[in-house]
């Protein structure tokens, strides 16, 4: 409630603030505006598409690299690092245009702008999944494991039905973070042509030239998302710890 | 050596680091017996029972169940291994899952038992503990003695041969220590080959077939209850005995 609070004042002020607004670029009472503006929130399709299917992958694939992390075998952990070390050196910016121009050509095949954009963010983000779940893993108690094993459970069923569900409560607020961080990097696939949120912006900017009114509308529509998602992890957060000691 | 021991325990020694955790422990027990083990803090106890079961891995010395040895590295050693069910101190129960679920987790993924047949006998182990009525709750809703049997239920739920407990009243509030070792008697009873790692001597008494003592990863006494407590050989024992039955 402060927040919104909080969000209410901070448009009133920008509009308030001298310099030349020019609201009627969104005005949604005005044929143009109203075209405008629905021109700008439509880019959310792809942002929140974008971003989701980033995220699903990701976990996925920081999961598989967070498992030999776990070994005691080194070679295994060795696994790990290097994969952790390597993907976390690249910057994502560049990760996106080295899949969409440059993994064409290596693999000899076409990726489209949204697959792309998928697979660029994903491989980036599950670096961080990986030490996520490493770090989740490894705060379940030894006694667990023991446990599973007494009654003979393999190791699979013994991840599956005893550890990762004690884990993922663990790492919620977590995964929760790395989606807001998620749909704060999913505008950088804005580069390579994506329509989400930030190119419709840029594309509109141009043709007419309401930088200020324009961007205004785009950092909104993120702030707009983030509250969402963060009081959706809170929600699943609270649901979650009610069966489940801490 | 006998070949009607359950389970045998030849030459067995294992190191932490250079620490010398059991030193050429043998040790036989034969089907049915109750074995009670004591003896001081850091003596090897929980390690011995841990090599048993194979949570620990010992580098010397062989460990046969039923005439099948169990090893690290040894292929298919799982069905051996689940002939053993084990008792932790700190109960070790999964907190994210109901007491039921706890309980049918090991009989549906390890022993392939349907839903319907897993809960029938998840909640006959319940009765046989006492708490039925608790079948629904989460382990943290219930009183230490209770997370306990419900512990040992779900060690039986797998139908061992063998029970292996690991100071199982050791982090039990005293008022709650009777309701689990009152378990443990009725189970004894039944004719269940048990090891008990504990300091409860008024049950080692009533149960215990052998008394051990340990004292730094050596067993130093092996006797029947009566010699044991009366006149043991060693005085390593003699003077641990007089320390914890002192009061
Ligand atoms: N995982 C381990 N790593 C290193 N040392 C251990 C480990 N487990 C047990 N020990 C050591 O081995 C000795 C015997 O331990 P334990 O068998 O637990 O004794 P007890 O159960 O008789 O108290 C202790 O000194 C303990 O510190
Ligand atoms: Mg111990």
């Amino acid at each position: 409630m402060t927040r919104l609070l909080a969000i209410t004042g901070f448009i009133l002020f920008l509009s308030g603030c001298s310099g030349n607004w020019g609201w009627y670029v969104v005005n949604p009472t005005t044929k143009n505006g109203l075209s405008n503006l629905g021109f700008l929130l439509d880019g959310l399709y792809y942002t929140v598409l974008i971003s989701l299917c980033a995220i699903l992958i990701s976990v996925v694939i920081g999961l598989l690299i967070a498992l030999p992390g776990l070994s005691s075998k080194r070679r295994f952990r060795g696994i790990n690092r290097t994969y952790v070390e390597l993907v976390r050196a690249v910057p994502i910016l560049v990760l996106i245009l080295w899949v969409y121009y440059g993994l064409p050509q290596l693999a000899g095949i076409s990726i489209s702008v949204f697959w792309a954009g998928v697979l660029a963010l994903a491989l980036s983000d599950s670096a961080f999944e990986a030490e996520i779940f490493r770090a989740g893993i490894q705060s379940i108690d030894k006694g667990q494991y023991e446990a599973a094993h007494s009654i003979s459970l393999n190791y699979t069923d013994t991840m599956r039905y005893v550890i990762l569900p004690q884990a993922i409560r663990r790492i919620l607020p977590a995964l929760g973070n790395q989606l807001v961080y998620m749909l704060k990097m999913s505008s950088l696939v804005s580069i390579i042509g994506l329509q989400e949120l930030t190119r419709r912006a840029n594309e509109l900017v141009v043709t007419e030239y309401r930088p200020l009114e324009i961007y205004t509308i785009l950092v909104l529509e993120y702030l707009f998302l983030i509250l969402i998602v963060s009081a959706g992890v809170r929600w699943l957060e609270k649901r979650m710890q009610t069966d489940v000691r801490h | 050596m006998s070949t009607a021991s359950l389970i045998s325990v030849q030459e067995v020694s294992k190191t932490f680091g250079n620490f010398q955790a059991l030193n050429t422990v043998s040790l036989e027990i034969c089907q049915g017996e109750r074995v009670v083990v004591c003896g001081p803090s850091g003596s090897g106890k929980s390690t011995l029972i841990r090599c048993i079961n194979q949570l620990e891995h010992h580098e010397t010395g062989k460990i046969l169940i039923d005439g099948v040895e169990v090893k690290d590295g040894l292929k298919n050693q799982r069905q051996t291994l689940s002939r053993l069910g084990m008792v932790f101190q700190q109960f070790n129960l999964f907190p994210h899952l109901s007491v039921l679920d706890n309980l049918t987790l090991g009989p549906q993924r390890a022993r392939k038992m349907e839903k319907a047949e897993a809960e029938a006998l998840a909640m006959s182990y319940l009765e046989r503990v006492d708490i039925p009525e608790q079948a629904g709750k989460f382990p943290r809703q219930l009183s230490g003695g209770q997370q306990q049997r419900v512990a040992i239920a779900r060690s039986l739920c797998m139908e061992p041969d063998i029970m292996l407990f690991d100071e199982p009243t050791s982090a039990l509030d005293p008022e709650m220590i009777n309701e689990v070792l009152d378990v443990m008697v009725e189970l004894a009873g039944s004719g269940m080959t048990m090891i008990c790692v504990t300091h409860e001597m008024g049950f080692a008494r009533k149960v215990a077939d052998k008394m051990v003592f340990m004292d730094h990863g050596e067993i130093v006494e092996s006797a029947r209850p009566e010699k044991f407590f009366s006149n043991p050989d060693s005085s390593r024992c003699q003077d641990f005995l007089q320390k914890i039955l002192r009061h």
